[in-house]
């Protein structure tokens, strides 16, 4: 409870947590307010946003309506960000915590497998992983997932290579506890906020990545994708730059959005730091 | 008239804090040529005071009413260009911690030239040639290369040597040390004190001396004024306060300084519970290409023993492996070689299996009461989780837990709350009731009381003695203060450099300390030619 | 000297990491439905089966799954990054021809947002909470939060198309026939826009690190020490806080060189730049894995060297570093 007392005391969390609402309301709401499929062909291609009433945000080249678009993208774009979340966090918790708890040996080894990870360009590694396993949503997710997990790992890392040394683990080890027990009932609850909070950067870098590649058409071509229809927009942008424009504001704000709340959680977990 | 004389300070904190004002209606004076010490506990404003002579307070926090005059001048009232100017030339400081307050990146050298730029219009090698001057005033070895040195590559003792050098540099009027041998260790904080006097005799310097130690206030103290929760109890010329003290705070302070002479020995029966024996502990640090490779000898070849019933001692400086010693006894490092037996049963032969099922003959309490407790754990929980875990029904060990409670002088009420709710001595009985809590045959105790306000601390050694009597514990016991070894120990290991160079009965060590290192330290204790007027523990707080 | 034996052992201690890439993409692309030989018969509209299997015997990659990791790993210690059948040369001239506009368009938007992004932190946390800070937070957050790609088309929109200012794409007017120091001019009025969208998006990164930073230095105990020497508040940040606080922001560098080579893929599609980050698109596209193969190998690389060079800058602004290890 203080702790969203905390939160709503900064008007920029505040604002991203709207924002976010916003675009999750969008998300459910998309079936019922759109109930076509967006990609089929809904009236004549390529007409300004206001110009027709029923297609407020106007159409694409294609005759597709960019709103139904928007909405439906925005189921997209958070259930890639969120399982793409889970999956990197995921790993990256399983492996920071086994590194940074056992140090030594796993911890050499481990930390060789995340920096071969890290030094590869993450979009470079996600264009080798969708030309190998092609680009069907599941997969594309997935892969972002893969791509997306080491600074999650590091990051467990250093906080269990923190807390390892703390003497209230050395009390547990003392009172004979097992290895599991403490990584996951003494420390892991200790190390998570941290995590927790960098889960929206990943979230963040997430939905860029999956809107990058839709846009390079690298993406599944069967989903209305935010990347997708900017990708679609770019033969028409000379006249009609809405096309890519919306679906780009979109994004932008969702990120935002997104960025804005982790921002606010951190804050919120650390007060001492927002107050200097 | 005084060189610095507070009158009426008071300084408010910032709003929603947990008290008003972190300084009230505080007078001090201060004259030329004289040490002023203020003493008091953690949160008594101490270090508030001289912040505000400084002008540093921190941000939103504001001297209220009253004067800061120094040499006639209001300090408050001045504007920042003019206290600029006074800062550093006229009013020098030092700090506690001299590895933080230097800083890294630079070498020591340019850090203290750095004053010459700042406040005259000397040359780079007028300059260069004033920071050599200084660095061998301070009694730096070999002051060319410290001069040339980062912060990390001194010795605690020459950094802050080196932040005294650069506090002297312009010879300034009034120095403000704030409690700077407390990160140092017992013969270095010796050093220092015997330098600061020194230095302060030969110019004639005023020092207004914060610190928290009535040992150091007695070594080089002309005037003390005690403090408490923001205000001045007791002031007046050190004899008078230290041996007649009048304020009840004082006289409990003074109260709670252990005595250098050992209470008389309690009869010890000849069963012996733990003995070690030949234990080795070494570091390695193993560079690429066996480069930097290097062996720190933790603990060396140390053959002890504890009769039952009976509390070892084990006193030494930092660095001289006796919190490593510590580790390897409940097992939490892995020592190479050596024997530890408890009741016969060697512990070193044991699997880790086996170790973990046999927890409870050995158990620790540490020493940092903040690190020690899982915050987020009650601390109920946090006491019945050892039983717990080695099968004890939750139900049994939450009301075992309740007994522990009121056994360390808890309340019981409080099973259900988090640690951050209690004080530093409250977590340290917490830790202590956790470990009783699985019966130990030994207890390891790591610096229990060395993170405590004096006060708190003679509470919690009074609780572990009479703990002693009724449960018959027996104890090792880490600490690196001799007053602390004699209240409590019947034993006494002195340990250097990974060695036990003496060892004995605490009355014999006491009263005839036969290694020279054991001297070198009983030496450097402060306070050594003052006994506390009013017994230990005689007297506590309001 | 200690500090490039550091850097240098640094450097080594990178190559377990290079060969665990190599083996992993290896055995990863062994994964991949149809191999060179299919991208070729793709390419020539189909072939008998026999011929396939000579060309594959030809290729080597009939071979058992080891020996052939063996034989790429070997090639590659001879830096033969193999064929390209796409484009019916050795990848290692391909991806050559290609490097150089890629660095040329790293290196200019890293300067530009390290630099920019140091300043504008240093701004903001002196005025820390007021409207400066705010507005550059603000802003920061904004670029970050923008898609490169979409950021770089709207600047097309507003600059190339509606504005006419700036050329819409392309690495140089080469109809123009320009030499010397014209050309120069011309690549760089090229770049204009392609610089701006991936440091933009960057400079957000540095601002945020380096703002936290200063806060962050500017609580540590010798900040008050230079207070207490009578320094001004800018003396003090100049002489002691800066130095502290830039060491993240290096830090981040070598972090990020992996990312923003990723961002450079997209810029350059966004605007038709003949660079590596076009080339690995062109051959995912294509299916032309030798290549992809080879310029992944090439990127990393690049990132191992963008952090030796890192860890040669830090050693030196850190004198604790050298001692360390």
């Amino acid at each position: 409870m203080a702790l969203l007392q905390r939160y709503l005391r900064s008007p920029a969390a505040v604002i991203g947590l709207v924002l976010l609402l916003l675009v999750i309301a969008m998300a459910i709401s998309a079936p019922w307010v759109f109930p076509r499929d967006p990609l089929s062909l809904a009236g004549r291609p390529l007409q300004w946003p206001g110009a027709n009433p029923n297609f407020w945000l106007g159409t694409d080249n294609t005759g597709r309506n960019i709103a139904a678009q928007i909405f439906h993208g925005a189921r997209v774009s958070l259930l890639i960000g969120l399982v793409a979340t889970a999956i990197s966090i995921g790993i990256g918790i399983v492996v920071g915590a086994l590194a940074g708890f056992y140090g030594g040996w796993v911890d050499d080894v481990l930390m060789r497998i995340t920096e071969a990870f890290q030094t590869l360009p993450n979009f470079i590694l996600l264009l080798v992983l969708v030309a190998v396993f092609g680009s069907d949503i599941q997969t594309v997710t997935i892969a972002i997932g893969l791509v997306s997990w080491p600074p999650s790992a590091r990051l467990t890392r250093a906080e269990f290579m923190s807390l390892r040394s703390r003497e209230f683990v050395q009390a547990c080890r003392v009172l004979g506890m097992r290895d599991a027990r403490i990584i996951f009932r003494e420390i892991l609850p200790n190390a998570l906020p941290p995590v927790i909070v960098y889960a929206s950067v990943i979230m963040a870098v997430a939905i860029l990545l999956e809107s990058s590649l839709a846009f390079l058409n690298l993406s599944d071509p069967n989903v209305p994708s935010w990347g997708n229809l900017i990708g679609a927009g770019r033969g028409v942008l000379r006249v009609q730059w809405y096309v890519s424009a919306i679906p780009g504001v979109a994004i932008l704000l969702t990120v935002l959005a997104v960025s804005l709340v982790g921002q606010g959680l951190n804050d919120a977990l650390n007060p001492r730091l927002k107050s200097r | 008239m005084s060189l610095l004389s507070i009158e009426g300070l008071t300084v408010a904190l910032p709003k929603g804090g947990d008290r008003p004002h972190a300084l009230r209606d505080v007078t001090l004076e201060l004259n030329e040529n004289e040490i002023l010490c203020v003493v008091g506990e953690s949160g008594s404003g101490k270090s508030m005071t001289a912040s505000a002579v400084m002008g540093l307070l921190p941000e939103g926090v504001l001297a209220e009413s009253g004067r800061i005059l120094f040499e006639g001048r209001d300090l408050l009232v001045l504007p920042e260009p003019e206290l600029r100017k006074l800062r550093g030339a006229r009013l020098g400081m030092v700090f506690q911690e001299p590895m933080t307050a230097l800083n890294p990146l630079r070498t020591i050298g340019s850090q203290i030239a750095e004053m010459f730029r700042v406040h005259t219009q000397l040359s780079a090698h007028e300059r260069d040639a004033r920071v050599l001057a200084l660095l061998e005033q301070v009694r730096i070895p070999d002051p060319a290369a410290a001069a040339k040195a980062f912060p990390h590559e001194l010795s605690g003792g020459q950094r802050q040597r080196a932040m005294i050098a650069m506090a002297l540099a312009l010879e300034p009027k009034l120095l403000i040390c704030d409690e700077p041998t407390t990160a140092l260790d017992v013969t270095t904080q010796a050093q220092i004190l015997e330098l600061i006097r020194d230095l302060q005799r030969r110019t004639g310097t005023a020092v207004l001396f914060i610190t928290h130690d009535f040992g150091v206030v007695a070594d080089i103290a002309d005037r003390v004024a005690v403090m408490r929760h923001g205000e001045v109890v007791e002031q007046g010329p050190a004899a008078e306060v230290l041996n007649h003290p009048r304020h009840p705070y004082t006289r409990a302070l003074v109260a709670a300084v252990p005595p250098l002479t050992p209470p008389a020995a309690q009869p010890l029966g000849g069963e012996t519970v733990l003995r070690i024996e030949h234990l080795t502990k070494t570091y390695r640090k193993a560079g690429l290409f066996g480069r930097n490779r290097r062996v720190t000898h933790a603990v060396r070849d140390v053959t002890l023993s504890l009769p039952r019933g009976g509390t070892l001692g084990i006193v030494g400086e930092s660095g001289s492996g006796k919190s490593t010693l510590a580790r390897c006894l409940v097992r939490l490092l892995d020592p190479e070689a050596g024997s530890i037996h408890i009741d016969g049963q060697d512990r070193l032969a044991l699997t880790k299996t086996e170790l973990r099922r046999d927890a409870r003959r050995i158990q620790m309490v540490f020493q940092d009461p903040y690190a020690s407790l899982n915050p987020r754990r009650k601390v109920g929980e946090l006491v019945a989780q050892g039983p717990m875990v080695h099968g004890t029904p939750r139900a049994e060990a939450m009301a075992q837990a309740r007994e522990l409670f009121e056994l360390v002088g808890l309340d019981p009420r409080g099973l259900d709350r988090f640690p951050h709710e209690f004080s530093g001595g409250q977590r340290q009985r917490i830790g202590l009731a956790r470990a009783l809590a699985m019966k130990p045959e030994v207890l390891v105790a790591d610096e229990p009381v060395s993170a405590l306000d004096v006060s708190v601390q003679a509470q919690v050694l009074k609780l572990l003695a009479e703990l002693r009597t009724r449960l018959g514990l027996s104890m090792v016991f880490i600490t690196h203060d001799l007053r602390v070894a004699a209240q409590l120990c019947d034993r006494i290991a002195v340990m250097r450099q990974g060695e036990v160079v003496e060892e004995g009965a605490t009355a014999e060590i006491f009263a005839n300390p036969r290694h020279e290192y054991t001297r070198a330290l009983f030496a450097a204790v402060p306070g050594q030619g003052w006994t506390p007027p009013v017994a230990f523990g005689a007297e506590e707080m309001a | 000297m200690r500090i490039l034996l550091l850097a240098l052992r640094r450097l080594a201690a990178s190559l377990p990491t290079l060969l665990l890439i190599l083996v992993g993409l290896f055995l990863l692309l062994q994964l991949a439905p149809g191999d060179t030989v299919d991208a070729l018969m793709a390419q020539m509209g189909g072939g008998d089966p026999a011929m396939m299997e000579q060309l594959r015997s030809f290729y080597g990659l009939d071979a058992p799954v080891l020996v052939q990791l063996t034989r790429y790993l070997w090639r590659l210690v001879q830096l033969d990054l193999g064929f390209s059948a796409i484009y019916g040369k050795p990848v290692s001239s391909v991806i050559l021809e290609r490097l150089p506009v890629t660095l040329l368009l790293m290196g200019t938007s890293l300067s530009f947002a390290f630099a920019a992004g140091m300043a504008l932190g240093v701004l903001a946390a002196r005025r820390v909470n007021k409207w400066p800070d705010a507005l550059i937070s603000t802003l920061g957050l904004i670029f970050y939060a923008t898609p490169s790609f979409w950021f770089g088309m709207m600047g097309v929109v507003v600059f190339a198309i509606k504005l006419s200012w700036l050329p819409a794409g392309g690495f140089e007017d080469i109809g123009a026939g320009h030499t010397g120091l014209a050309r120069l001019a011309d690549i760089a009025w090229h770049l204009v826009l392609p610089v701006t969208t991936l440091a933009l998006i960057f400079l957000a990164t540095y601002l945020r690190i380096m703002r936290a930073s200063m806060l962050e230095v500017l609580t540590l105990d010798f900040v008050r020490t230079a207070r207490a020497k009578g320094l001004s508040q800018t003396g003090v940040l100049l002489r002691h806080v800066l130095r502290n606080a830039l060491l993240p922001g290096l830090t981040l560098i070598g972090l990020q060189a992996g990312t923003m080579l990723g961002g450079a893929v997209v810029v350059e599609s966004v605007f038709n730049l003949p660079g590596l980050g076009r080339l690995a698109y062109e051959s995912v596209v294509q299916r032309d894995l030798n290549t992809l193969l080879g310029i992944v190998f090439v990127s990393a690389l690049l990132v191992i060297l963008v952090n030796f060079i890192v860890d040669l800058l830090y050693a030196k602004l850190d004198p604790r570093i050298a001692a360390e290890r």
